[in-house]
């Protein structure tokens, strides 16, 4: 038997300084929480949290055919996102199947295209396997970036004026899903406003070596605003409020982005390669399958009792298994149980009467809403 | 962290206080309480409840996973604590104390309940 020793970020001897409860993910050794998740979900809705996520995959694609490659290679239209820009989207399988969700960041100016892909922990290898693969015939290269980059966000309210305070780059400018090179606390890094919390924030890539000098400049700077450094607990339950879906759970190979209800991100109309993507014969099939006759869709149950729902658990109703539960966990903002769930189409409408989660081997009442649980006011 | 010297403790991670008038109250460790995480949900034994030593008789829920609550001794239920029922953080914020979990009439204890040097060589803290 081989044990491979798990994986430390750049910040691994910081988060044990920091007395974090660690836990093993895709591999690495993450925090899971240093004190009360609760704590650490409520600082990131209400003011600020720190994260070390550099367990993501971070893969370059650069050359003159770049654009093409991700054309071909992803779901998305890539070759439409701006210098600076960022896009959700998804790489799938021939089948339609969903290998992972990513963010794409086109990064070089037009002369000397630039993309980083980042993909989950757990898919990293996959999708560089895929791209490379994919890449055969195009005038680009695809390279492994996962050892290049430290990932460190900043997410809540107060993630702005924090970031404002150690760094000169121009965040009012910097939309939504965009991205910018600039310099954080004296460090070069990728500043982006993307996150994965439901709130405002940023996700600043730099390289390991300055990882610790950010995190502690952004402690420093974020301490006066009650920024706390925050775990992987408390990022599930944030995403899990905003709706937004896990790789694993809500995402797998044997579901389309259709099935997901995340069909937007499929774009059969793109700026080359549009119907010779890989998938787009399998996603043409899905798209008229979603649109008519739509197996289970995705929905949102909040607890009426206090007992949690967790992924696999059966939905039912009248005595019958209508679908299953993909995530769930105690809402810190809601303060109650909540689940994500893939249910029979008859049972998806929002305020659907007599659904119940079987927790244990007893019916559970939960309320069929739509997702997301939370959506931060604007 | 440190383990009360006057409770003793099973290798489930229970703590049981002395017997007084054939009563013992009953908690979970402060160890266990980290490992747990954040406590959201206790569904405890109720009064008259026959609890059996290491046998489940509840159990509590935290953010990521739910986990059974073992009796470290046997004998009937003659109080499950309120507070905790209705604030679950108790147990997280004071494990041998506002957080204990429920009272027993105590009829037979195992011979194996850990001192508390024992327990804290056990659980390695």
């Amino acid at each position: 038997m081989t044990v491979t020793p798990p994986r430390l970020t750049a910040l691994d001897a910081l988060h044990r300084s920091l007395g974090a409860t660690m836990t093993d993910f895709a591999g690495w050794d993450m925090p899971l929480r240093y004190a009360s998740e609760r704590d650490e979900h409520n600082a990131v809705r209400t003011k600020a949290g720190l994260f070390d996520l550099s367990h993501m995959g971070e893969i370059t694609v650069t050359g003159p055919a770049a654009a093409d490659l991700l054309n071909h290679a992803l779901v998305g239209n890539i070759g439409s996102v701006g210098v600076g820009r960022a896009r959700y989207t998804m790489i799938c399988r021939e089948d339609g199947g969903i290998l992972d969700d990513l963010i794409v960041y086109r990064l070089g100016e037009t002369e000397a295209p630039e993309y980083l892909v980042v993909a989950n922990a757990g898919n990293a290898q996959v999708v560089l396997d895929a791209l490379t693969e994919r890449a055969a015939g195009f005038d680009a290269e695809v390279r492994d970036d996962r050892d290049a980059y430290a990932l460190i966000a900043v997410q809540g309210p107060d993630s702005p004026a924090i970031l404002k305070s150690v760094t000169d780059a121009d965040l009012d400018g910097l939309k939504y899903y965009a991205g910018l090179p600039g310099t954080v606390a004296g460090v070069d890094a990728l500043i982006a406003r993307t996150g994965y919390t439901g709130e405002d924030g940023f996700e600043l890539f730099v390289a390991p070596a300055d990882a610790e000098k950010l995190w502690q400049a952004l402690t420093e700077a974020g301490a006066p605003y009650g920024l706390i450094p925050c775990g992987l607990s408390c990022r599930d339950t944030l995403r899990l409020e905003a709706g937004m879906p896990l790789y694993g759970h809500e995402l797998t190979t044997a579901l389309t982005p259709f099935d997901a209800g995340l069909g937007r991100v499929v774009k059969f109309e793109k700026t080359s390669h549009g119907d010779d993507f890989v998938g787009h014969d399998a996603l043409v099939a899905a798209a008229a399958r979603a649109e008519t006759a739509p197996p289970r869709k995705l929905v949102g149950l909040i607890a009426e009792g206090r007992r949690v729902p967790r992924a696999g658990m059966s939905v039912v109703a009248g005595g019958q298994v209508i679908g299953e539960v993909t995530s769930g966990a105690p809402s810190p903002t809601l303060g109650k149980p909540i689940a994500i769930a893939y249910v029979d189409a008859a049972h998806a409408e929002p305020g659907t009467a007599g659904v119940g989660v079987d927790i244990r081997g007893t019916h559970e009442p939960y309320e069929v809403v739509a997702l997301p649980f939370y959506k931060r006011q604007k | 962290m440190s383990n009360p010297q006057q409770l003793r403790y099973s290798k489930e991670h229970e703590w049981l206080s002395a017997v007084e008038d054939g009563v013992a109250t009953i908690g979970i460790t402060e160890h266990a309480a980290n490992a747990l995480g954040d406590i959201v949900f206790a569904q405890l034994p109720e009064v008259g409840d026959t609890v059996t030593a290491g046998e489940s008789c509840g159990e509590l829920e935290s953010t990521k996973s739910v986990s059974d609550l073992y009796s470290p001794v046997t004998g009937e239920v003659v109080e499950a604590n309120q507070d905790v029922v209705d604030d679950p953080a108790l147990v997280n914020s004071a494990p041998f104390e506002g957080g204990w979990l429920f009272k027993v009439r105590v009829s037979e204890e195992p011979k194996d309940l850990l001192t508390a040097d024992e327990y804290t060589e056990f659980s390695g803290s």
